[in-house]
């Protein structure tokens, strides 16, 4: 037998009797962080690509959905802070070593990008807008001449944003369930078929329909590789990621993940999409809000699972 | 200049007076603690045996709480002591997350809190509250760079541990076994 007990009675608020510091603020921000990284990235890659008019949607109008995102993440994130007259610290440093600092610059960037490119595109829900000031009218004539390089930057930071989403959390050696470096990908794949989904669920055009149901399910498919591959890294690794597995893998959080994060949100939106593709009529709206769901179900499973996952003493 | 600590797992007899002394000397909140005792039992009756440890921050060389603060309100002084500038927390909880040993807490006011090593008491010569009133004396504390530091003496003589080196933290808090 070997017990251990904190005999003075330590009772820290959310951090006795397991951490509990992060709550739903966070994995929604990430969530929202996620699907706007998706949406940009389709937005700029198919701009860039010279698809603008065949796919509309992508292009010109899900990315509305990228500004909204995300400036309810950020306020659910500013939220969870506790100490919020001093945010402002922020930004008064870069640290690389700190996810968190470097995720802030670049949420900074990517909050940017997306309104000028909204803006850029307003004449698609308001066909007769009008700027009324001159200088914003010079404005948009000046990110008109530089779309191109804007495009580019929001590809480049939707995918810095994607990643990031995860490595906040891989970061962490102190919580060996986040402690692997795949999180990085699984969560910009994650976020990129949430944008994909978005996608479909906005097209009323059947030809951009089809390729994104296809795109979504690669990456589908992608998620599903690398969540297999996280498990393999961890079972294969020291007794603290055993265990930390062991949490998906008979422990407390078995059923949420495996029900809500792969099969809902995974598996059978896969087959859905595979079966549009073969040419059977499925509503666009059942397999992308199940992609939508089982995207932040992830978010949250994960989040909250890290935080109970700890070292053995 | 490197402060470090040592506590006599066989000496200790788990009275927490470090823990009552360390909430009077810097104010803790009700209901929080920057220190805490720990008893191990192993064994089966009648073969048991006891380890008690006061346990703090480990003031970590290779502190995973520095690296990972966006503001840089968590830092290092001279000493090696981890410590939080409140005036620069976001209070977003990322080095609560990245301690393996759960020895930060959020304060009620917002900033993070955690052990100083009484870096107030310190600087004036004194020894760190708990270390002043253990009434075993279980505990010492002092400067590694001097050999001759009661720390110091002490690692050189007796068998020693330090908690989770696997996280690769470099923790300064050693416990005599
Ligand atoms: S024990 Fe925790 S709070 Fe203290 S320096 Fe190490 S990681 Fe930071
Ligand atoms: S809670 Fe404060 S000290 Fe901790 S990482 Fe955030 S800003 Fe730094």
């Amino acid at each position: 037998m070997n017990e251990e007990l904190i005999i003075s009675g330590r009772e820290n608020l959310m951090v006795d009797p397991h951490l509990h510091i992060w709550h739903w603020p966070i994995p929604l921000y990430l969530f929202l962080g996620g699907l706007a990284a998706g949406v940009l990235f389709f937005a700029a890659l198919y701009y860039l690509m010279g698809k603008e008019n065949e796919y509309r949607s992508a292009v010109r109008r899900v990315p509305f959905i990228a500004p909204i995102a995300l400036v309810i993440g950020l306020a659910a994130l500013f939220y969870d802070l506790r100490h919020k007259a001093f945010f402002w610290q922020l930004y008064t440093t870069i640290r690389i070593e700190s996810p968190m600092s470097w995720g802030a610059w670049t949420l900074l960037v990517i909050t940017t990008a997306s309104f000028i490119w909204c803006a850029l595109h307003i004449r698609e829900f308001f066909p007769n807008w009008d700027w009324k000031y001159n200088w914003l009218k010079e404005l948009e004539t000046f990110f008109s001449k530089y779309k191109k390089q804007l495009a580019w930057v929001m590809l480049i930071f939707a995918i810095i944003t994607g990643v990031y989403t995860g490595i906040l959390l891989s970061a962490f050696n102190a919580r060996p369930l986040w402690n692997t470096s795949v999180l990085g990908p699984l969560f910009l794949a994650s976020g990129l078929s949430a944008g994909a989904a978005a996608i479909v669920l906005a097209s009323k055009n059947r030809e951009e329909r089809l390729l994104f149901t296809k795109i979504d399910l690669i990456i589908l498919g992608v998620e599903l590789f690398l969540i297999v591959h996280m498990f393999m890294g961890f079972l294969a690794s020291t007794q603290v990621q055993i265990e930390a597995a062991g949490l998906f893998l008979g422990g407390e959080y078995t059923m949420v993940f495996w029900i809500f994060v792969v099969v809902i949100g995974i598996i059978i939106p896969g087959v859905l999409d595979l079966m549009e593709l073969r040419g059977r009529h499925i509503p666009a709206i059942i397999p992308g809000v199940l992609v939508l769901f089982g995207s932040l179900m992830f978010r949250f499973v994960f989040v909250f699972a890290g935080q109970v996952s700890r070292w053995l003493y | 200049m490197r402060y470090a600590m040592a506590v006599d797992t066989k000496k200790c007899v788990g009275c927490s007076d470090c823990v009552v002394a360390c909430q009077t000397e810097n104010n803790v909140p009700i209901g929080y603690c920057r220190d805490w005792v720990v008893e191990v039992m192993d064994g089966t009756y009648p073969q048991l045996e006891i380890e008690l440890r006061s346990e703090r921050c480990n003031h970590c060389e290779n502190a995973p709480c520095v690296r990972c603060c966006p503001t840089g309100a968590s830092h290092i002084v001279d000493g090696g002591i981890v410590l939080v500038t409140p005036n620069k927390c976001i209070g977003c909880g990322a080095c609560i997350a990245s301690c393996p040993y759960d020895a930060r807490y959020p304060h009620p006011k917002g900033y993070v809190d955690k052990c100083t090593f009484c870096i107030h008491r310190v600087n004036q010569g004194m020894k760190p509250a708990c270390v002043a009133v253990c009434p075993t004396k279980c505990m010492y504390f002092g400067d590694l760079d001097d050999p001759n530091s009661e720390v110091s003496v002490v690692l050189k003589k007796r068998k020693y541990k330090t908690l989770i080196p696997e996280a690769g933290t470099k923790p300064h808090l050693y416990f005599l076994i």
